[in-house]
């Protein structure tokens, strides 16, 4: 069952909503709205799931609306309609204190400029949302200080957030929200006010952090790179609609509309495609156990390639043989291909970003070999296809 | 050409008359209580001998503002107060300055902050705040007699309608400038209203709020000079004794007490509020 599940989800801003949501319905653009009725749509029609345990990226430029939506989910802001269930609960429904209920028990949220208390320490802010539910001290301060090492902070505790970096201030926002162990986390731009290196740092830790935690994560973002790197899924907005939802490969690969297309083709697309996506099919390969040097050299004219992979008893790659190597063996009457072959070819998982595949395959003298996590061959690289395949995508000649 | 004349005058006439009439209870009970408590006070800084009340103040000063420039001020200053005569009314004004104090900010900080959690709220006192403001100092003198009668309390009473609008609207300043997002992450990890004040708003406002403060005790402190028409003695008393008669060097003399005064007290809570800020 999904986590979050939000369904035909409307925010309208202004002082008639009732009024402006018929319009919208039957299809109205926010630019239209403003003109005739100066309502500001902020969320128009937003339909989407997260599932437990999944990160997924709400992303789009500032004033998409976005920041409207995840704070919708918690009900910071009011929808004006649609729902959103949480756990199958409906949260449009609940009253004031059921609502507190849920936000105290099961949404921790990290925010843009970190919202920390600068009246108290970082121990204390970590420890807030257990201060609010009414947890004793004792107990509380040891949570939030597990939660602080578990951010790395430990050892600062008594540090008030001002001394901090901004890094570190978010850390301390982190740690406020895990040290509540909640099932959900809401992220809002929460690494968007940190400098470059420091928002890649923080994006591998919380990729690392998840790998142990599995939380269910809506994180919002506009950086395309961010939500490419951290997303599952991507929900891409624009005008308060959703434009697309998909892997980041999906979005890459086939965008929804010119709007995605534009957006997406200032992408670092090596970051986001991997081996698999790039490989392409094996057409042949040499057995240990059943090719001799004739059948090799057969298979290769047949395909019109100069080599072959060599599969071993285990099916595994035990190396490469080329054209050269078989005509050895052919003048010396020998059937033993482990004799001439290149042994332990170079081989890549599917998972290798295509950023790291150029490097490898650089000066690689045959095909790469992509492998699955038993080491069985599941496609091949070769230096065409992989340069196919990152142009065609329209980012590594014309790069300006 | 002549206009039909409105009332106005009439009109507050009756209503005050009205008030007077039927909430005698009330503003018996206030006038016992504040008489009560401010003859207290004033006696209590009364039978403290100025040899040790002075150093002793000078001593606090310095400590609460953390200036020793400010410690030695007092020393002087007061000293010369004592020298000139002025020791008793100086403890009277400074006894009625805190009283009236203290009653603006039991009243004005609550008023402040129900004014920031609700809009109708504000909308009703923000107005009356503007004419309190506005409204020259004198006139409240004129209503303050029919409830309290001369004296002290009519001047207490006066005091603090002319020194509370400070204190309220900065209290609720203070509350309302809480930056949006910390209010939403209060909200956001599920605090109610009462925490969200005691645990947010409260801490981060009370710089603003003793700034509210300050200007309270300033304004209370003018007030009291003023009030002394109605019967307030302490230095104010003084400087309209001398008026009457015409005697400048007394009523400099006088005057140079109230400044004294103004600024041991001004510098001394401006470092209170700019420290609770750190």
């Amino acid at each position: 069952m999904a986590k979050i599940e939000v369904e035909n989800l409307y925010k309208i801003f202004g002082p008639n909503p009732s009024k402006v949501l018929p319009m919208l319905e039957k299809g109205a653009t926010k630019d239209e709205i403003m003109e005739k009725t100066k309502h500001g749509v902020g969320v128009n029609n937003a339909s989407f799931t997260v599932e437990e345990g999944e990160i997924v990226v709400v992303m789009g430029l500032s004033g998409s609306g976005k920041s409207t939506l995840v704070r919708c989910v918690n009900r910071l802001i009011e929808p004006t309609a649609g729902t959103i269930r949480i756990d199958g609960q409906n949260i449009t429904e609940l009253n004031r204190e059921e609502l507190r209920m849920v936000r105290l028990t099961k949404l921790g949220m990290v925010f843009q400029n970190f919202a920390l208390y600068p009246h108290r320490t970082v121990a204390q802010n970590a420890e807030y949302g257990l201060e609010i539910q009414g947890v004793s001290a004792s107990e509380r301060r040891k949570k939030a200080n597990e939660a602080l090492s578990i951010v790395g902070l430990g050892g600062w505790e008594d540090s008030y957030p001002e001394q901090l970096s901004g890094g570190m201030q978010q850390r301390v926002g982190l740690a406020r929200a895990l040290a509540l162990d909640p099932d959900i986390l809401l992220m809002d731009e929460a690494f968007s006010a940190l400098d470059p290196l420091i928002r890649s740092d923080m994006q591998d830790e919380l990729i690392n952090l998840q790998d142990e935690m599995h939380k269910t994560i809506l994180f919002i973002s506009h950086d395309l790179d961010e939500a490419l790197k951290l997303g599952d899924r991507i929900v891409l907005m624009k005008d308060g609609r959703i434009v697309q939802i998909g892997t980041p490969e999906d979005i890459l690969t086939s965008p929804a509309n010119d709007y995605v297309e534009r957006f997406v083709e200032n992408a670092d697309i090596t970051q986001v495609l991997t081996a698999e996506s790039v490989m392409k099919k094996c057409e042949a390969v040499a057995y240990l156990k059943s090719d001799g040097p004739r059948s090799a050299l057969r298979k290769m004219r047949k395909h019109a390639i100069s080599g072959l992979f060599v599969i071993d008893n285990d099916h595994k790659v035990a190396g490469v043989i080329s054209v050269e190597d078989c005509k050895e063996l052919i003048e010396k009457d020998s059937r033993d291909l482990t004799s001439v072959m290149t042994k332990d070819p170079v081989t890549v998982t599917l998972d290798t970003p295509a950023s790291e595949l150029i490097q490898i395959i650089y000066d690689l003298p045959y095909p790469l070999a992509v492998v699955n996590e038993k080491g069985r061959l599941k496609g091949v690289i070769v230096r065409g296809t992989l340069l196919g395949a990152l142009a065609e995508r329209g980012n590594v000649d014309d790069n300006s | 050409m002549t206009i039909p004349r409105i009332p106005i005058g009439d009109w507050i006439e009756a209503f005050i008359d009205f008030l007077v009439e039927n909430l005698s209870f009330l503003t018996k009970a206030f006038s016992e209580v504040t008489e009560n408590g401010l003859d207290w006070i004033e006696a209590g800084m009364k039978a403290v001998p100025p040899w040790i009340f002075i150093p002793l103040f000078a001593l606090l000063a310095w400590r609460l503002s953390k200036s020793k420039g400010i410690g030695v001020f007092c020393l002087i200053g007061f000293t010369l107060i004592l020298s000139m005569g002025l020791w008793k009314a100086t403890m009277s004004t400074i006894a009625l300055v805190l009283v009236s104090t203290l009653v603006s900010i039991a009243i004005g900080v609550p008023v402040g902050i129900f004014a920031a959690m609700s809009r109708p709220v504000y909308r009703v006192v923000m107005p009356v705040l503007d004419v309190m403001q506005t409204m020259p100092a004198f006139v409240y003198l004129i209503p303050a007699i029919p409830f309290f009668g001369l004296g002290k309390v009519a001047a207490i009473f006066s005091t603090v309608v002319f020194a509370m609008p400070p204190a309220i609207r900065l209290t609720c300043l203070g509350i309302k400038q809480v930056p949006s997002e910390l209010v939403e992450c209060a909200e956001a990890f599920g605090s109610n209203r009462w925490q969200r004040l005691v645990k947010l708003e409260l801490p981060m406002a009370t710089p603003t709020i003793m700034a509210g403060v300050n200007q309270t005790v300033m304004l209370a402190l003018s007030m009291v000079v003023i009030a002394a028409m109605i019967g307030a003695r302490g230095l104010g008393g003084e400087v309209w004794k001398a008026i009457q008669r015409m005697q400048m060097g007394d009523g400099f003399e006088a005057g140079i007490g109230i400044v004294i005064v103004a600024i041991a007290l001004d510098r001394i809570l401006q470092k209170l509020g700019s420290r609770s800020k750190a």
